[in-house]
């Protein structure tokens, strides 16, 4: 016979990490015929993955573990070990060095396709590939040799060796960093430079160059790799530069190519997705069955990305595919979330009440309503309680499951507005990441459902009909709040549905100087910059957060643009066509006469921002670069348009003590969380590296065990649900976020404070390296201590909205700025 | 928007209070003139002479009150009073001696707590001019990567000397091996090295390369440029050094004399009081 009949099993589990083994060790106990395939020679590969010596840790900590796969806190090592006896002790039917690459739903069975062509077929498949596997390879001729690396796990195994690094990304540019000093690095990079980096990997990098510790080639490609048979070096790699093609012999390669998205795998499977998002989920009944039936999805590709989540998946998914009916693991944190709350009734029924309450959760599916429902808050506030405070930083979204509550936008005390059952609220920090635009207060006893952000975002991107209707909300709400308090009900609803959303990238013009007026604009999310030309130069005039609106100017005058407006920080903003504001103009006389107002103080500010201008220009010839609007220029280059809170060095005052780090180090378990004398230095203010509380903290997104939050006044901090897995410290773009043990500080002695001498250091006991960072001393009754303790007045801390006045050295003078203050 | 220094905090809140002192103290002292004439037993010497010593124990708690950081306010505010407090004090003290000086306890105290504020001043104007000469000398830079530049510069120049002539070779492992930067206090107070090697390295450089071989030059001009920077990263390591070390020094006073004022001090009441 040619080809025999494809094996048959009942179960496929793909992909051995903790999600597929704890599958594989049920489905053993439960006597099912199946097989795991793994693409590694071993285990679990991303846990092999991290680092050396890692402590992985059990989060979520209230969340039981109920697979006989045995998962606690402890080492690496340890945990690959009590997997590889747990395999053995089961006689786990495993292939390792098996990729899936093909899946497909056949007549009547799944079908696998493997890398070496073999073909399986199964009545039931676990996908449980994980997140981390899908590596981009180099795909020429030569890039399967054993000299070829896609990963460094100790860049201190490498001596004396001459390494290529191919890849300008981060990871590529970090390996080669680490590698330099005891080995000969090159990196070959397709691009024409290393923007996508960065920037304190760039400044790192071009020392490193200049120290000649390594070397680069622009817009080049691998093309080959070939053995040498003689000679020091093994491989010599051809590489397409833009003088011809390049021999460069060498020991080792290693590639970073950034890791593939799985989405386009998942649908080249056939599955199915309900927004285009590259980030959204799969479809997923609350069994975790895809869009295919028979095709079941767990672990960090399902969207939970914890191992122990991962494990209690696998446990129950076997159990769904026997059909025997399982309670997921979670019923009892979410008894515990509804102890005050429908006590009568059971989980499912509570869920059921919640669905029926609020149409916005119908949109989902039981397992996004129990994941969302886990993640957030029940609160049950009395009559007159306040949820949130205008000027608040938080963003949170609050469902209302029972009750009504009142809307207060301005100091008056009567409401503006009242929210109903079924109804929802928070929207606009939700997108803008900034202060709360009005106050929200409970006018009965309610019902409430508070959602965090980043849940709320992962919902968005995969709910295409909640998305829809969150953006119609979200542009109504911007409109009300910045033109329509006296917009009657329809005038409201015909401007909303006519208004369009414009996104624009860092840098790039709402509007020109001198353009025809063709709108207002009102900042949904991100900020901008007012500027104009004046004496030649581009004078930035204002600075306007989220929340407000541009180009009111021309509106009212008529008369083309009268300034450029420009992003600071990718931004979005609803667009209001200039006739129809003319029709609104027209009808409501308030908000004429409210433009009017505006219109008028922009035109003093600017007349008031030009004297300063040239004064500083004619008094101060030698430097003339450190104009007050060149200031800010530069403080927005370093992304403090995207800060809510920045700390400043003037270095003109800086006697270099060093009692901001010690006073934060102290107060913060020995490590200090900002960095002096690094950071970008215009006109004697140093912009050190140190957290700036972005709108959107970058350094949320990523996070498994959510440990980063904003609290009340903005602070952006990590609770002790940290893992160590150092996603934030990779997506922060200011570099600001280490990784470090955390322990107590001796108490100096009197004499000792006043000789100023160290006491000695407590022995630093091992502990666990968890990520720390500015909490801008949210704990400490004075704020932030770094700014109490210099002794010379020099550190400082402003928000975006104080910066003109700051730089234009008036102190107190916020008519020059939009501020959301007040 | 709250920026302010030293001198200027809070509008010159401590100033105001420090010149109501120095009145009312020299009111005191113009009107009530004992008939002996002023000294420190007087009654307006025992208050004189009470304020002072509260005061100073006041100025020496700033030093531990610095390194609080717990405790609320701010230090910003706490050096302000530190400062014109401190000035207050020296007048408050000499209307408290009377000026009875002579070879005692008492005017060895006086001439301690002079060391402390003649330093302190000192310190004042150290603050106030080095700072921004620091920035205009350093940039973006710090002082671990200039000498960590330097130190790959000094692997470099001595790998590219190495195919050189020997003269050549000889200049530039000289320079490497005795350029000294801050190396003692006073090294560090001066800012300069006397004949510094590698100031005198290039000099002879440019004299060294007249008359190499062709196959020669281009390493050449690569040693001279690595040599250039390299003088230049020395002499603005050394000038950070020196702003660092002046910046400090006077602490070196300040402190041990401000202790040495209070057992001082607290010798100078008891003698007054066992020897009355
Ligand atoms: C640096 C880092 C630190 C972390 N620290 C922690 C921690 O301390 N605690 C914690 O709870 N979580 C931690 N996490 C998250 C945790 O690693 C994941 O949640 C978990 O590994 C997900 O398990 P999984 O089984 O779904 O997928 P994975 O563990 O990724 O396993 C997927 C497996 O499938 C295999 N595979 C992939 N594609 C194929 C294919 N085509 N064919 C066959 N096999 C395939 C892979 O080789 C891999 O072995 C961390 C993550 C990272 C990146
Ligand atoms: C009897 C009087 C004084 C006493 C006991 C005293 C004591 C101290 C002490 C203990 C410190 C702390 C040093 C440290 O630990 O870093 C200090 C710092 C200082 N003092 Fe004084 N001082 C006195 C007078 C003055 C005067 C008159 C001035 C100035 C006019 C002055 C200026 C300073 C300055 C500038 C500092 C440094 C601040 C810093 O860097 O934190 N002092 N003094
Ligand atoms: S850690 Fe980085 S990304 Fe997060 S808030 Fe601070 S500066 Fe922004
Ligand atoms: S405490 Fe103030 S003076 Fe001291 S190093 Fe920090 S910013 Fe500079």
């Amino acid at each position: 016979m040619a080809t025999s009949a494809p094996k048959h099993f009942n179960v496929i589990i793909i992909g051995a990490g903790p999600s597929g083994l704890s599958a594989a060790v049920r489905a053993t106990e439960q006597n099912v015929d199946y097989l795991l395939v793994e693409a590694a020679p071993a285990p679990a590969s991303t846990i092999r993955n991290y680092q050396r010596g890692k402590f992985v840790m059990s989060e979520p900590r209230g969340l039981p573990l109920r697979s006989t796969l045995p998962f606690t806190a402890s080492l690496r090592e340890t945990l690959l070990e009590t997997w590889e006896k747990t395999i053995t002790n089961f006689n786990v039917n495993v292939q390792y060095d098996t990729k899936v690459t093909g899946l497909k739903r056949g007549e009547k069975l799944l079908e696998v396709e493997l890398a070496d062509g073999e073909k399986l077929t199964a009545n039931h498949v676990v996908l449980a590939m994980g997140v981390q596997g899908n590596l981009r390879k180099l795909e020429i001729p030569g890039g399967d040799l054993p000299q070829i690396q896609y990963q460094l796990d100790d860049p201190q195994a490498y001596q004396n060796e001459t390494i290529v690094v191919v890849g300008g990304g981060d990871s590529g540019v970090e390996n080669a960093l680490a590698l330099t000093g005891r080995n000969q690095i090159i990196i070959l990079n397709r691009e024409e430079d290393f923007s996508n980096c960065k920037d304190s990997n760039l400044s790192q990098l071009t020392d490193a160059r200049k120290r000649g510790a390594l070397d680069w080639l622009l817009e080049t490609k691998p093309q080959s790799i070939e053995v040498n048979t003689k000679g020091e070096f093994p491989i010599t790699v051809f590489a397409n530069t833009l003088n011809g093609v390049e021999r460069i012999p060498c020991h080792r390669v290693i590639a970073r190519l950034g890791a593939l998205p799985s989405r386009p795998l998942l649908e080249s499977f056939g599955v199915g997705f309900s927004t285009p998002d590259l980030e959204a989920l799969p479809q997923l009944s609350s069994h975790y069955e895809s869009s295919i039936p028979g095709l079941y999805i767990i672990g960090a590709l399902a969207g939970y990305p914890l191992i122990k989540q991962g494990i209690n998946q696998g446990y129950e998914v076997i159990e769904y595919i026997l059909g025997n009916p399982v309670e997921p693991a979670d019923s009892n944190l979410l008894r515990e979330k509804f102890a005050n709350f429908c006590t009568d009734r059971g989980v499912e029924d509570v869920l059921e009440k919640i669905r029926k309450s609020v149409p916005l959760l119908a949109m989902l599916n039981t397992l996004q309503l129990r994941e969302l429902v886990l993640e957030s808050n029940i609160l049950l506030p009395k009559a007159g309680d306040i949820i949130f405070k205008r000027n608040d930083y938080s963003t949170t979204f609050f469902f209302i499951v029972e009750g009504e509550l009142d809307i207060l936008i301005d100091d008056d005390d009567v409401p503006d507005g009242t929210l109903k059952a079924g109804e929802f609220f928070g929207e606009l920090a939700l997108v803008s990441g900034r202060r709360r635009a009005g106050t929200v207060r409970a006018s009965q006893p309610c019902v409430l459902i508070e959602t965090p952000r980043r849940v709320m975002q992962k919902l968005i991107d995969s709910v295409q009909s909640m998305r829809r209707i969150l953006n119609e909300v979200a542009i109504k709400t911007i409109v009300h709040l910045c033109i329509g308090l006296s917009l009657s009900e329809k005038d409201l609803n015909d401007v909303a549905n006519n208004a369009t959303l414009k996104s624009y990238a860092a840098g790039e013009e709402l509007f020109h100087e001198g353009d025809e007026a063709d709108g207002l604009y009102l900042i949904q999310s991100g900020s901008v910059t007012v500027s104009r030309m004046i004496g030649g130069r581009e004078v930035v005039l204002f600075y306007v957060a989220a929340g407000h609106y541009v180009g009111e100017m021309s509106l009212v005058s008529g008369e083309p643009r009268y300034a450029t407006v420009r992003a600071a920080i990718a931004t979005e903003a609803v667009l209001i066509e200039a006739g129809r504001m003319r029709d609104i103009i027209a009808r409501n006389p308030e908000i004429r006469s409210e433009l009017d107002a505006r219109y008028l103080q922009h035109l003093q500010d600017n007349e008031n921002r030009q004297q300063l201008e040239s004064a500083f220009d004619s008094n101060n010839v030698a430097s003339t670069k450190s104009t007050p609007s060149n200031l800010i220029s530069f403080l927005i280059q370093q992304g403090v348009g995207e800060a809510t809170d920045v700390l400043l060095i003037d270095e003109s005052l800086c006697v270099r003590c060093n009692h901001c780090e010690q006073a934060c180090a102290d107060t913060h378990g020995g490590a200090t969380r900002l960095d002096r004398d690094a950071g970008p230095i215009f006109a004697n203010i140093r912009v050190p590296t140190s957290c700036r509380h972005c709108e959107h903290p970058h350094c949320m997104k990523d996070c498994p065990p959510d440990a980063i939050h904003r609290a009340p006044h903005g602070e952006v901090y990590i609770d002790d649900s940290c893992i160590g897995c150092g996603n934030c410290q990779q997506n922060c773009p200011y570099d600001v976020i280490q990784m470090s043990v955390i322990h107590d500080q001796p108490e100096p002695s009197i004499w000792q404070m006043l000789l100023g001498i160290q006491p000695k250091a407590l022995p630093v006991e091992d502990g666990a390296k968890v990520a720390v960072k500015c909490d801008m001393c949210k704990d400490i009754t004075g704020g932030p201590v770094c700014v109490r303790a210099c002794p010379v007045g020099a550190a400082l801390r402003v928000k975006p909205e104080e910066l003109l006045s700051y730089a234009s050295g008036h102190s107190g003078d916020s008519s020059l700025i939009s501020s959301d203050e007040h | 928007m709250q920026h302010s220094n030293i001198f200027d905090y809070k509008r010159y809140r401590y100033f105001k209070l420090a010149v109501i002192i120095i009145l009312i103290a020299f009111a005191a002292y113009l009107i009530f003139e004992p008939a002996v004439g002023h000294y420190g037993g007087s009654w307006l010497g025992y208050s004189l002479g009470t304020a002072s010593a509260a005061l100073v124990f006041l100025l020496a708690w700033y030093g531990v009150r610095k390194r609080r950081y717990r405790s609320s306010g701010t230090t910003q505010g706490w050096l302000s009073a530190h400062i014109y407090l401190g000035t207050a004090l020296t007048f408050l003290a000499t209307f408290h001696s009377g000026l009875h000086f002579g070879l005692n306890i008492h005017t060895v105290t006086y001439g301690i707590l002079l060391v402390v504020v003649v330093s302190g001043f000192f310190g004042n104007y150290a603050y106030m001019i080095y700072p921004r000469l620091m920035t205009e000398n350093m940039g973006e830079d710090n002082l671990d990567g200039l000498l960590l530049r330097i130190a790959e510069s000094d692997k470099m120049a001595r790998q590219i000397a190495l195919l050189m002539p020997d003269d050549i070779n000889d200049t530039v492992s000289r320079a490497c091996r005795e350029t000294s930067i801050g190396v003692s206090l006073l090294e560090q107070l001066k800012g300069f090295q006397p004949d510094c090697p590698s100031a005198m390295a290039v000099q002879e450089l440019t004299m060294l390369g007249n008359d190499l071989p062709i196959e020669h030059r281009k390493l050449y001009r690569d040693l001279y440029s690595i040599m250039v920077r390299r003088e230049s990263l020395v002499r603005r390591a050394r000038q950070d050094l020196m702003y660092r070390a002046r910046m400090g020094f006077w602490l070196y006073f300040h402190v041990p004399f401000a202790i040495a004022l209070l057992m001082a001090m607290v010798s100078h009441v008891i003698a007054v009081f066992f020897y009355w």
